[in-house]
């Protein structure tokens, strides 16, 4: 029997600032447009996380008077610092020698959750449905291949996909566009680039995974407005990443650490990596005292331009980070996402009023001050891939002195799985033991996060071939998922590969960077996962 | 016949609660919230009811800020035929909540009052007991099977000893325990249809009675932090530090 079907003009995948921004401006360019968008978290800014710095560019494009309508954008920066750590050293930069994407004094540090909670809401105004708890878990096709909508997940199942007493058949969903904003990595739009070849003739895309914690410190340690960021130790000079500190409202630290997950050795671990972090002299004092109030990770993307797939394809889009919109050397990626939202909402209603090919999204997103900033930007992470020391003197030429305008493009030369080298050829890392006070095992890290899922229902962390963790993996790379994965969802236990899924807080980082591409993510039930506060 | 559930909005069981530096109470901006999780039994088992035919209308209702509004929609989604709003912007405690819920009771005339055996954010269990003496009506605690009657509702209920099967006449008030069903999930189409069903707002304070709060909360405080434990070479030991560190032998 064919599922149930609602139909609708537009149908959005993804609550985040991207789709909520494709849902506003849609609402605004025609209110008779239907417009619905589905999020798996259990509400809008459950499994959201990010810095933030928040450039105001695209959201003064969307809703000019925010300011009057108490947006959640309050803490003007005030002053920058960028630190390169050694062992125990630290070496003040002097701003005026950083690029100018590396400058913030327009900027806001906001909690993008408390953004797109408050974007649903204007959302909501303009006659959007909104339905959190409901993920996307099936693309649907029309005859004649082209993307009909979105069926959400069945809902109610056992272990072994049995229905139980509460079973509810997911539906379908119907629209003439769908638009696929789910963020990095986004389950759907990695089949949908996989499917209609939307990254053939592009380098592989390039990730990072983001570990963040929110401190609240004593009024001596907090700087309202202090954004900082460090590069160096503990990291060494072949692995990409560094940290932010930005001092928010309310005595609060939004404290994060990025690492490229295109890293080699097996053994590295970003939560350790994270949490030794807080041990440098020039840092602890920063929190000493302190208490931890939040913690959260998810996987971002790095690769610019030379992996951005072709965002459109026969009844779809994709838009933001699905698709890869983020600036890396600018560490921002929400106004970019906003701004391809914007794009994506005006080709729409060209497409559904004056029958406009949906290419005309790609072309005008060309033309945009976002891919513009993307184009002057798409040298520095895969300069990096030559070291610290190079990389920093080659963004120095190019983002100083040239502003982005060398006339060539480096290139990605391997996808993040493939990076890893064999364990027998690394060197062990012997992390320090958490202290409970500034530093954290990941079972009491977790915890913060607010993570469940419904104990009976299918794991959905899939394994390609069960037995290839231990039989392989384990045996040439000892595991890394042991390490790699931020909240510990991975175990090797006597031989045996145990997944705690009821864990997993959706960062996808398995799903990048396992070395086999093993594991693929799929949506759990919904509302499962974590319940992010102000992140 | 018909049921009135009271659902109350809370945090969610899964957000880890904030205390306030200033005891004065807990963290609620920006934390996820939900319905108390035992008034989801309670609805299911009033939706349960209707879908059986013994029931012809449930009233989901609801006491708390514009916000609890969500709370009632939740029930509508499942199944709720109607929705009452009762505004308040200050804490109520049972006492005030059952005096709410009684002048509701005597404007509605349900044959039953179905809601939670007690709410998870301050965990008094009293509502539903204040509210049954106050209607003069027989109640049912601790719910763990329902099965109505014609004239009267037979409860199996958990108590230390086991279970307990009673039989009270109707009208009755039912507070319902964790084990009583598993709570349905709302479908898409179901949440649309619940944002059409009536919704009925009345202010608290218009219904003239006195809900000054008798209870003054002085202090909020996290509970103190477990201390790491030791491990032990054998039971030498063990009996040793029972005995001499802890002394409790």
């Amino acid at each position: 029997m064919a599922r149930e079907a609602m139909e609708y003009d537009v149908v959005i995948v993804g609550a985040g600032p991207a789709g909520l921004t494709t849902a506003i401006k849609l609402k605004q360019l025609d209110p008779n447009l239907s417009v619905c968008i589905l999020e798996k978290g259990s509400e809008v800014g459950a499994h959201i996380l990010s810095g933030n710095v928040f450039e105001t560019k695209a959201l003064d494009e969307l809703i000019p008077n925010w300011k009057n309508e108490n947006a959640p954008i309050k803490t003007k920066v005030s002053k920058e610092k960028f630190l390169f750590l050694g062992k125990k050293s630290s070496l003040s930069w002097p701003t005026w020698l950083l690029p100018a994407v590396q400058k913030n004094h327009k900027n806001y540090i906001i909690s993008l959750a408390n953004l797109c909670r408050w974007l649903a809401e204007q959302a909501e105004k303009l006659g959007v449905e909104i339905f959190p708890g409901f993920p996307a878990s099936e693309v649907l096709y029309n005859d004649d291949g082209s993307v009909k909508g979105v069926a959400t997940l069945d809902m109610g199942l056992d272990k072994e996909g049995n229905k139980k007493d509460t079973y509810q058949e997911g539906m379908e969903l119907h629209a003439k566009v769908t638009v696929f904003s789910e963020g990095c990595r986004g389950h759907l739009g990695k089949q949908l680039i996989k499917k209609f070849s939307l990254d053939e003739g592009k380098n592989p895309q390039q990730y990072g995974i983001g570990l963040k914690e929110i401190w609240e410190v004593s009024e001596q340690q907090h700087q309202e407005g202090l954004v900082m960021h460090t590069a160096g130790w503990p990291l060494d000079s072949k692995t990409y990443g560094g940290s932010f500190i930005y001092h928010a409202e309310n005595r609060q630290i939004y404290l994060g650490y990025v690492i490229g997950l295109d890293y080699q050795n097996p053994y590295l671990s970003p939560f350790d990596e994270f949490q030794r972090f807080k041990t440098h002299p020039a840092i602890r004092k920063m929190f000493e005292g302190g208490k931890r109030i939040s913690f959260g990770a998810r996987a971002l993307i790095e690769g610019g331009i030379q992996s951005l797939p072709k965002m459109y394809m026969p009844g779809a889009l994709l838009i933001g980070c699905d698709a890869g919109t983020l600036n890396m050397p600018k560490i921002k990626g929400s106004h970019t996402a906003m701004k391809s939202g914007l794009i994506a909402a005006e080709a729409i209603v060209e497409n559904i009023k004056n029958k406009a090919d949906l290419s005309i999204y790609e072309k005008k997103f060309k033309n945009s001050w976002a891919y513009k900033e993307l184009h002057a930007a798409r040298n520095v992470k895969p300069s990096f891939s030559w070291g610290l020391i190079l990389g920093i003197i080659f963004t120095g030429i190019d983002q100083i002195l040239f502003r982005g305008k060398l006339p060539f493009t480096l290139k990605h030369k391997h996808a993040d799985h493939e990076a890893l080298k064999p364990a027998k050829e690394m060197p062990k890392i012997e992390y320090p033991k958490p202290d409970g006070k500034l530093t954290f095992d990941k079972t009491s890290s977790v915890y913060l996060t607010g993570t469940n899922h419904t104990e009976n229902q299918p794991v959905h962390l899939k394994l390609k071939d069960p037995e290839l963790p231990i039989k392989y993996t384990l045996q040439k790379y000892d595991e890394p998922a042991q390490r790699y994965c931020p909240v510990g969802v991975y175990e090797v236990q006597k031989e045996k590969f145990v997944i705690n899924s009821q864990n997993c807080i959706h960062c996808k980082t398995c799903d990048i960077k396992e070395p086999s591409q093993n594991i693929t993510w799929v949506c759990p039930e919904g509302g499962g996962g974590p319940k992010y506060g102000n992140m | 016949m018909k049921i009135l559930v009271a659902v109350k909005r809370v945090i969610d069981y899964n957000v880890q609660i904030r205390v306030k530096e200033d005891g004065s109470g807990v963290h609620t901006d920006n934390v996820k919230m939900s319905t108390n999780p035992p008034d989801d039994n309670a609805v299911e088992e009033s939706v349960k009811l209707k879908e059986s035919g013994k029931v012809k209308e449930v009233v989901a209702i609801s006491i708390g800020e514009d916000k609890a509004q969500e709370t009632i929609r939740k029930a509508l989604a499942v199944g709720a035929d109607k929705g009452i709003h009762v505004k308040a912007d200050n804490y109520i405690e049972p006492l005030g909540i059952a005096k709410i819920l009684k002048k509701i009771v005597e404007k509605e005339k349900p044959d039953m009052v179905f809601l939670g055996k007690q709410a998870i954010d301050d965990d008094c269990n009293q509502t539903g007991q204040m509210l049954a003496a106050m209607l003069n009506w027989p109640q049912a605690t601790f719910t763990s099977k329902v099965n109505l009657k014609e004239k009267s509702v037979e409860i199996v209920r958990e108590i230390d000893e086991g279970l307990e099967t009673i039989e009270v006449n109707l009208p009755a008030v039912v507070s319902c325990d964790l084990r009583l069903n598993e709570p349905r999930f709302a479908s898409l189409p179901n949440i649309m249809k619940a944002k059409k069903k009536p919704m009925e707002q009345i202010n608290a304070k218009d219904l003239g009675v006195d809900l000054t709060n008798r209870i003054q909360q002085i202090k909020v405080e996290e509970p103190p932090k477990r201390k790491a434990g030791i491990k032990v070479a054998n039971v030498a030991e063990l009996v040793s530090k029972l005995k001499n560190e802890a002394k409790v032998l």
